[in-house]
């Protein structure tokens, strides 16, 4: 087995009085690919969220039970809810580039973490964008509009801009869902690269993508786990019958 | 840009490589075993089988596990088919490797019916189309696929000439029958070779090219 980065037991999630993540438990492994699939509603992103806290600004949210990362409670008290995030970093199925250049968007994070030297800066912001495969096509332009690019570059973007404070893990929520095929693939080919510095965890819908990038994948249904295993077994041979219907396309 | 799927391609292609290697041995040994009358030889070839049986089933896994992660379309569809067909051919040539061996063990036990003229020529043949089925395979090259499917008719000629002069042996003295069919079995386990090296490059001209040439009585046809 895998190094455990991410550890969930018994995790509960409620909007107000309703409950959408039933005790859900699951290890996550380090420096692997683990896809969420399911259908709408069932808690997938929700689940994501609750990684980075990305849910506590929505009012009336509760939970019970533990995540773990690296073995500390991020909804422990005393937890540092910026730091959690800078080392739990997110992509959305949006891209959402600030209206700014392509290095103020990299350098935005490093700056407002202290980061003056500039130096330093260019390195970093370099490094994230080659990391995120979109260094290439813009090294000759990196004080033009980050709104100029096309979608799949503005998303590559966003992901070097969430690389760029050196986070462990990234959570991906619909990355190419906006996408066309080239960019889906190239994003993807990403995804295949970063995994071997970065843990990561995506959402998907679209399950073809879940088979072809993870190495275990999650299926969610109606706020329940209801199978989590090697992506190869999940797609080839499932042991829940609900599992094998939602991926057959039996329902959902 | 190299995809991640190029990677498993690329991985799927080696472990064909490597079993079509393995398959090419075991006919040259079972070549080896028949001519030198060298029952230890055969022997080794009968033992070496589970090998090949092995890499079936790994390369039947892979490319289960290839379709169900991947998707592949278009001609990483038509690669990860043929792959699939390939392989039995494969392991059917290894298991016919071995029969040969098995009937040249029965042989041994017995005085040499006749010096080995014919079968010879037909088993280097086999064995010369089932490595250039491979060549073919690896480079896509459907030029070659056609001319080894073109040879399968002079295996068939060779097949007919050895088998009509086995026959004069029976013919002549009853006590030449049970070398005399050994011998014919043999033959045919060649010829079966042969079959198995055309229908490989039947499937490399479908995955090059995309069309179905098997079953039409025209290899050759552009």
């Amino acid at each position: 087995m895998d190094e455990v980065k991410i550890t969930v037991r018994d995790f509960d999630f409620y909007y107000g009085t309703n409950k959408v993540l039933h005790a859900i438990s699951l290890d996550i492994p380090k420096n692997r690919v683990t896809a969420l699939i399911g259908p709408s509603g069932c808690g997938k992103s929700t689940f994501l969220r609750s990684i980075n806290r990305m849910n506590d600004i929505i009012p009336g949210i509760r939970v019970d039970g533990k995540i773990l990362v690296d073995d500390v409670d991020v909804y422990g008290s005393g937890i540092d809810v910026v730091s959690l995030r800078r080392r739990v970093g997110m992509v959305f199925q949006k891209s959402n580039p600030f209206p700014k250049s392509i290095y103020e968007n990299v350098a935005y994070g490093l700056r407002i973490n202290g980061l003056r030297d500039k130096r330093k800066l260019d390195e970093a912001v370099s490094r994230s964008l080659d990391r995120a495969a979109l260094l290439d096509e813009v090294k000759d332009r990196l004080n033009a509009s980050a709104l100029a690019l096309s979608g799949g570059q503005q998303q590559r973007l966003c992901i070097a801009r969430a690389l760029a404070v050196d986070p462990d893990v990234l959570l991906m929520d619909e990355p190419a869902s906006a996408l066309d095929p080239i960019a889906t693939q190239k994003i993807e080919e990403l995804v295949f690269d970063l995994k071997k510095n970065y843990t990561i965890v995506i959402v998907t819908h679209n399950m073809q993508q879940a088979a072809r990038v993870s190495d275990r994948t999650a299926f969610f249904m109606l706020g329940k786990l209801v199978e989590y295993d090697d992506t190869r077994t999940i797609f080839m041979n499932p042991s829940v019958k609900l599992t094998e219907d939602y991926i057959t396309g039996r329902f959902g | 840009m190299l995809r991640h799927f190029d990677r498993e391609i690329d991985q799927l292609k080696e472990l064909l490589l490597r079993m079509g290697a393995l398959v090419e041995d075991q006919i040259n040994e079972s070549i080896r075993a028949l001519l030198d009358r060298d029952s230890a030889i055969a022997q080794k070839v009968i033992d070496s089988d589970t090998a090949v049986d092995q890499m079936e089933l790994d390369i039947d896994q892979h490319t289960i596990e290839l379709i169900a992660t991947m998707q592949p379309a278009a001609v990483d569809l038509r690669f990860v088919a043929a792959a699939m067909k390939i392989t039995p051919e494969l392991e059917r040539i290894a298991d016919l490797a071995v029969d040969v061996c098995e009937r040249a063990m029965e042989l041994n036990a017995e005085p040499p019916l006749k010096p080995l003229l014919d079968i010879p020529r037909l088993a280097r043949m086999a064995q010369d189309m089932v490595r250039q089925a491979l060549d073919a395979f690896v480079r896509r090259d459907t030029a070659l696929a056609r001319q080894v499917i073109d040879r399968d008719d002079q295996v068939d000629l060779l097949t007919e000439q050895s088998f009509r002069e086995l026959l004069t042996y029976m013919l002549e003295d009853s006590r030449n029958i049970s070398r005399a069919i050994r011998l014919t079995f043999v033959n045919k386990y060649f010829e079966r070779m042969a079959d198995g090296a055309t229908n490989i490059c039947e499937m490399v001209v479908y995955l090059a090219e995309g069309k179905v040439i098997k079953h039409s009585g025209h290899h050759d046809a552009e």
